[in-house]
């Protein structure tokens, strides 16, 4: 047993006054937050700056020349370019502005898919995906006649990276892996992995859903082609998520969703399609939601971010060592890199019993299969109980979720 | 903790660490699968029928505490009922956990299943406590799968 690290020098009491649901009780506790890599919670300034949208500058982007329209877009268009110098990209017309990671990976798959893959071309997923990063690959793989491969897991959840290089070859059309499992934690080491993949000239598309609120992220430098995320899981509203694309391969796809915006003329006899970003952002956006995320990117910005992930970082691998050395406690996913999650079982308790005794301490964690099936299978459990951290949990946070963990095995001893 | 109680009570831990009926019947005359996509639970139930009575009844499958004490005394209570009845104790135990029957104002069979009257105020759980019942209700009426979703 090592000794307890020291937290390093960040004000966690501070920066949790600006998450005004950290205040709450449940079930007559403290709550407990730690559900976050499925919706982390937002900030004072983003909730007020949503308000300020709704109260004062609601109205339609894009399309009025009238003060309130102008207004609206123009807050739209300036939480793009924050999206933009938040992930390093190029131009801010390369961040197209969708309803979350899912929305667009399913418009890589779809716009690309139909234009590039075709009868016995390859996709390469990998075998610790998320089902948004799998369904959509598999519906356009029935729909061109193409083949799915998988690259292989080992016992710590880690890629099995030869496999990988054996995979690509002149039938590969493109690599769709996630920079941060949610179900395993595991950080895959992406940058080699698309240097990998151009090599073989295949495109390379991210789901960086976990990714982008829990480490830095350049897709300059990691030299992405796709790179998908959701707003919700980084401290913004819902509805708000961002498919970054090169220009350079978003220019040759064709539109994901015809409407309203993304048209330079429409006649019944044909439509020519507007330039980027509007080609992808068919009908009304979520403004609201896209300010939020921009908004989120300004508190971001306004704190230390890089000691926030360093912090959260030890809060893992404190968790990580006081769940370990409870008896009975299996850690899942057992990454030399790692981020913010933490999945576990009990022996002999189901995680769903889990998951409602700990809520039943205030505590929030996710039971289930975390849309990761393949993974369940993998490690053959059903379910695993997931703590995941973000930089307002605290040691103390710790201790319960470990007080809780005991509590739970008494009950069912 | 008086609200975990109401749903963890010793009943219920002790079903689920020995499950009753816990087996395959191999040669069952109807059996159905039942599934909580949500939570992965998943369960078969066998059913031997003679004469319109369930002559024997088992389960096998994986799930939370909530769902496998909730099979195993499902197999408890309809073995050796008619089919009739065993539908009549598949109604009653849905809305006695859907909040349709009070257990103690309005008339029922169902005995030590009310149990599981506690379930009401774990509104996420309620799947776990109904799906073996379903899937029985299925395999009596010859349907294959079912699915809690
Ligand atoms: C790794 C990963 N990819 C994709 C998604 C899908 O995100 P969303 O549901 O916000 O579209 C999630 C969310 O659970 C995720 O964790």
């Amino acid at each position: 047993m090592t000794a307890v690290k020291q937290m390093s020098n960040f004000d966690v009491n501070k920066i949790r006054e600006d998450f005004p649901v950290l205040t709450q009780t449940v079930n007559g506790k403290p709550l407990v937050y730690l559900d976050n890599a499925a919706s982390s919670q937002v900030s004072n300034l983003v909730i007020e700056r949503g308000s300020k949208y709704l109260a004062e500058e609601h109205s339609n982007v894009h399309r009025g020349v009238h003060y309130l329209s102008q207004l609206a877009t123009n807050e739209y268009e300036k939480a793009r370019e924050n999206v933009r110098k938040f992930i390093n990209a190029k131009e801010s017309k390369e961040c197209i502005f969708v309803r979350g990671c899912t929305e667009g990976i399913n418009l890589v798959a779809n716009s690309y898919g139909r234009k590039f893959i075709n009868e016995g071309d390859e996709i390469i997923i990998s075998a610790m995906e998320h089902h948004s990063n799998i369904v959509p690959w598999q519906m356009i793989a029935e729909e061109r006649g193409a083949k799915i491969r998988v690259i292989p897991i080992n016992e710590n959840g880690e890629l099995v990276l030869d496999e990988y290089e054996n995979l690509l070859n002149e039938r590969t059309k493109i690599v769709a892996v996630a920079h941060v499992s949610n179900s395993l934690g595991t950080v895959n080491p992406i940058k080699e992995m698309i240097a990998t993949a151009h090599k073989f000239g295949v495109p390379v598309c991210i789901d960086g859903a976990q990714a982008v609120p829990h480490l830095r992220v350049d897709v300059q430098d990691l030299d992405a082609d796709f790179y998908a995320f959701s707003g919700h899981k980084m401290f913004a509203p819902t509805g708000s998520g961002v498919i970054y694309g090169k220009k350079e391969w978003l220019d040759k796809m064709p539109p994901y969703q015809g409407g309203g915006s993304m048209i330079r003329v429409v006649t019944f006899e044909k439509t020519t399609y507007a330039g980027l970003p509007e080609k992808f952002e068919a009908g009304t956006p979520a403004i609201a939601s896209q300010i939020g995320l921009g908004a989120a990117i300004d508190y971001l910005n306004s704190i230390d971010l890089d000691a926030a992930f360093a912090y959260e970082h030890e809060l893992l691998e404190y968790a990580t060592e006081k769940l370990s050395n409870i008896e009975g406690v299996k850690i899942i996913g057992t990454a030399k890199e790692k981020a913010s999650v933490l999945s576990f079982t009990i022996e002999n308790v189901h995680p769903h019993d889990i998951g409602t005794i700990l809520d039943q301490q205030g505590i929030a964690v996710r039971a289930g299969h975390h849309c990761a099936q393949p993974v369940m299978k993998f490690f053959d459990v059903p379910a695993t109980a997931r703590a995941s951290f973000a930089f307002y949990n605290t040691k103390e946070e710790v201790d319960k979720l470990a007080e809780a963990v005991q509590k739970v095995i008494e009950v069912f001893a | 903790m008086s609200e975990l109680n109401d749903l963890y009570q010793e009943v219920i831990l002790e079903h689920n660490k020995n499950p009753r009926n816990f087996r395959e019947i191999a040669d069952a005359n109807h059996q159905a699968d039942g599934h909580n996509p949500l939570c992965g639970d998943a369960l078969r139930v066998y059913i031997d029928l003679e004469d319109g009575k369930v002559k024997d009844v088992a389960f096998k499958g994986s799930g939370c505490a909530i769902s496998k004490a909730s099979a195993s005394m499902m197999t408890q209570a309809v073995k050796g009922k008619s089919k009739e009845e065993a539908e009549v104790l598949f109604e009653e135990f849905q809305k006695m956990v859907t909040g349709n029957l009070d257990i103690e104002t309005d008339e029922n069979h169902l005995g030590k299943l009310k149990i599981f009257a506690g379930v009401l105020e774990f509104p996420a759980r309620v799947k776990c406590a109904s799906l073996s019942w379903h899937t029985l209700h299925a395999a009596l009426n010859e349907e294959e799968t079912v699915s809690t979703e």
